[in-house]
């Protein structure tokens, strides 16, 4: 019956002989592992159109949605990180099988007559796995891909007359957008694969047309496709799908967690992204790029002449290797070339390690990823303006860039710049007080420390440090009772109402409240010169009228007090005529988003991921004692 | 040609080549299995989430609703998760009160043959203008329909009722079948 069955299929479709055809393939010389390169690119490019074809039913291309589809692969559906790491890593072992599967056949002279127009079709598919590594780059619409594909697009305008219009094809308009992704898209899972498995055929079929181009002398005797080669093509197949597995894992080996590819921070045409470089097998054309001799107009002679010549010898290789000397021409020719190769990426690698404004560049890439991560794990979700807009609101990550900016030139920010950099003390004096931990218990505590009051890290500039303040705290704080003190620092640093002493201005509520009655009844003399709160006695408003040109107590710290604060230092209520530092808000050198971010920076109040409900208070919390 | 090489080969040969095919075809196997599974895993998650849990959402005032015994559509807004994104107060359905004195019932729009807009007829009744499914006010299935069953009926918070707004507990459900599955 199955044999009726099997006969009637193969009158009416001839399939054994095919099968015979494909399994039973002489090999001339018996198998060897050197042939094994070809087979483990076709499977390479089948697990790319398997693992391709399920990413696809998850990707969405368009500027708002094409990263957080892929955040939403990566993170949220089981499996995804596989699935990405695949992808991903196969598409750059393909590459390296690549040049192997190149190598093999040039060494071996395998693409000589009558292999020529083989050999043809072998660097049309390199250039089809080139096109589909970079077009498959900006896909998920990370800085990373954004940037380096940038790079590469503006390459096409060196090229003379089409370029610019050749350009804004490829990109969809005059900016990259909506359209850029559409065509990219159509591009890595349309044309490309299609182009790709056409020429795949073509180029098994010539194959099987002249046979394998066995290496002389002949080791054993022949033998067939299947099932000796076969075996080493699935090991090699195997040992490949293993290389990339582990590379897929390897964080987890070094103690990290995540798994798979890299995604980075959403694109953003207005941040600044210095650690932007194309792939690594990109690399050296990257460095090519740099040399002097390709600066300004020239730039087309590296980018495009070059590679284009480079090319059209490779193209040539069959006829110039009619002859033996030819032949040693090619093989010499290949390994100058992936020398030149292997050393420009090497430079490029090297110059990027010695080079600490890239180094940090990577380090801040890092932390957006990390931090666009946890904040679209919110439950609240992404909004519809794209994940990019997450991070641009996050007070975490626009806080230190703007502290930088603005800030800096004067302040520090435990130490640093908000940014990790110590500036030279020299070219850039701190000139105004380190305001970590500005408002809280402890930054206050090294304000009334006489050996610290007047050090740059508090009221350590010129003008400051001769002023009332530094000789209250140096002559008067230390005949203070310490107890005391210590009550009024906390009153004072309750005002600020920060998030990271919501615990603690719960559980000491009666300390602050004795503070607050010590500032009132002014036995410690803030009020002498501050504005505070309080039964607005005669002799309280009479003390208080110093208070021009002192900062405002109430709200000492907290969100609107240094909203009012950085809009205009020199309102009276802050430091009046004696201020120097700029109006941000109301000199419009900062808007009010800015500003904004910058306070919620300093004060700590933003998203903790660790920290997802405000802790509950502690059995010994007393509940309904309130400090005002 | 292929079949001019090949030699005589003694059992032991034979033995070694059948390991051999067994040991190929398992590799073969194993690598393209990987890829496809985690593919097939990812395209699976969809049936990994849970359902929303169905919350009384509000719907109208009572007084926006005419006391008249017959059905009145209207919309519900709640936030919507579609994926990655969360949207905040969308239109992620409709349905039909009927006020009949302190009294306010709701179904859902949603025709359960096969999940079309059903109308409101002017006597109070329903028609599905896609296959012609014909419910009574009440919403129960008047015979001679296609549709397995009645239209939902939807849970009204009797508790808001009070204070005069209409909480409806708003929940779709599986076309199709006579049961009341929630989607």
């Amino acid at each position: 019956m199955r044999k009726a069955l099997l006969d009637w299929l193969d009158d009416r479709t001839g399939y054994r002989a095919m099968v015979h055809s494909m399994l039973f393939e002489n090999i001339p010389g018996g198998s060897r592992w050197r042939y094994v390169w070809g087979s483990t690119l076709v499977f390479a490019f089948t697990v790319q159109l398997i693992t391709g074809f399920f990413l696809w039913a998850s990707y969405s291309p368009s500027s708002q949605t094409a990263w957080e589809s892929v955040y939403f692969i990566q993170y949220q559906m089981a499996g995804g990180a596989l699935l990405r790491g695949i992808h991903h890593f196969m598409a750059q072992a393909m590459i390296i099988l690549l040049v192997l599967h190149m190598l093999q056949i040039i060494i071996d002279g395998a693409y000589r007559a009558p292999r020529e127009v083989n050999f043809w079709i072998g660097l049309i598919l390199l250039n089809i796995v080139l096109g589909l590594s970079l077009t498959g780059y900006l896909l998920p619409w990370d800085q990373k891909g954004y940037w380096a594909t940038k790079v590469a697009t503006n390459i096409m305008l060196t090229v003379p007359i089409i370029g610019p219009s050749l350009q804004r094809i490829v990109v969809g308009g005059a900016e990259y957008g909506h359209h850029t992704l559409t065509r990219f898209f159509a591009l890595h899972a349309g044309l490309l694969p299609a182009l790709m498995m056409f020429f795949i055929v073509a180029h098994v079929y010539v194959f099987r047309r002249h046979g394998i181009k066995f290496k002389e002398p002949k080791r054993a005797a022949d033998t067939h496709f299947w099932v000796d080669q076969l075996l080493k093509d699935a090991v090699a197949c195997l040992a490949v799908l293993a290389v990339v597995l582990f590379l897929i894992y390897r964080p987890l080996i070094f103690g990290q967690h995540h798994v798979g590819a890299e995604l980075g921070a959403p694109a953003d045409p207005s941040e600044a992204y210095s650690a932007a470089r194309p792939e690594w097998y990109f690399l050296f054309l990257y460095q090519f790029l740099k040399l002097q001799s390709f600066a300004g107009e020239r730039e087309v002679i590296g980018a495009v002449v070059i590679p284009g010549l480079v090319m059209l010898i490779l193209f040539l290789m069959p006829i110039v290797g009619r002859w033996k000397l030819g032949h040693r021409f090619n093989v010499v020719f290949l390994f100058a070339l992936l020398t030149g190769v292997v050393i420009l990426t090497f430079r490029a690698v090297a110059e990027d390690r010695g080079k600490s404004d890239y180094q940090a560049a990577v380090t801040q890439a890092h932390k957006d990823a990390e931090r666009v991560k946890d904040l679209a794990n919110r439950p609240t979700g992404i909004p519809a303006t794209g994940a990019v807009s997450l991070l641009r609101e996050d007070a975490y990550t626009q806080g230190p860039k703007l502290f930088k900016a603005h800030c800096a030139s004067c302040h520090r920010y435990d130490g640093h710049d908000g940014v990790g950099f110590k500036p030279d003390p020299t070219k850039q004096p701190q000139t105004a007080s380190d305001l970590k931990g500005f408002g809280s218990r402890q930054w206050l505590t090294g304000l009334f420390d006489p050996k610290q009051v007047d050090s740059p890290n508090y009221l350590g500039a010129p003008k400051l440090k001769t002023g009332k303040m530094v000789k209250f705290v140096k002559r008067e704080v230390p005949d203070y009772d310490k107890n005391e003190m210590q009550a009024v620092i906390a009153a004072v640093s309750a005002e600020a109402q920060l998030p990271s002493q919501r615990h603690q201005d719960q559980t000491d509520a009666a300390i602050i409240k004795k503070g607050r009655d010590l500032l009132l009844a002014a036995d410690i003399r803030c009020v002498d010169c501050h504005q505070f709160p309080g039964p607005q006695s005669a002799e309280n408003t009479a003390r208080s009228k110093d208070s021009a040109n002192t900062p405002d107590l109430t709200g000492y710290g907290s969100r609107p007090w240094l909203l009012a604060f950085l809009h205009d230092p020199g309102h009276e209520r802050f430091y009046g005529k004696k201020n120097e530092m700029p109006a941000f808000g109301a000199k419009k050198i900062l808007d009010e988003k800015s500003i904004a971010l910058i306070a919620d920076w300093l004060r700590g109040d933003w998203y903790d991921p660790n920290q997802t409900a405000p802790p509950p208070p502690p059995a010994t919390a007393p509940t309904t004692t309130q400090a005002r | 040609m292929a079949e001019a090489t090949t030699h005589p080969s003694p059992p032991e040969d034979e033995r070694r080549n059948f390991l051999k095919k067994v040991l190929a075809v398992t590799a073969g196997l194993i690598v393209v299995l990987i890829p496809s599974a985690a593919g097939l895993i990812v395209l699976l998650d969809p049936l990994r989430r849970k359902t929303n849990k169905a919350d009384f959402l509000p719907v109208t005032n009572l007084d926006a609703l005419p006391d008249d015994d017959l059905p009145h559509p209207f919309q519900v807004v709640a936030d919507r998760r579609d994926a990655w994104n969360l949207y905040p107060a969308q239109r992620i359905g409709a349905v039909y009160l009927r006020r009949n004195k302190d009294k306010v019932t709701a179904v859902n729009v949603v025709c359960p043959h096969l999940g079309c807009f059903v109308d409101a007829t002017a006597d109070g009744s329903f028609k599905c203008p896609c296959h012609n499914s014909t419910f009574q006010k009440d919403g129960s299935l008047i015979a001679g329909s296609v549709s397995p069953r009645g239209l939902d009926e939807l849970e009204v918070d009797q508790q808001s009722l009070k204070s005069g707004i209409v909480k409806v507990r708003f929940q779709n459900f599986q076309a199709g079948t006579h049961l009341r599955i929630p989607v």
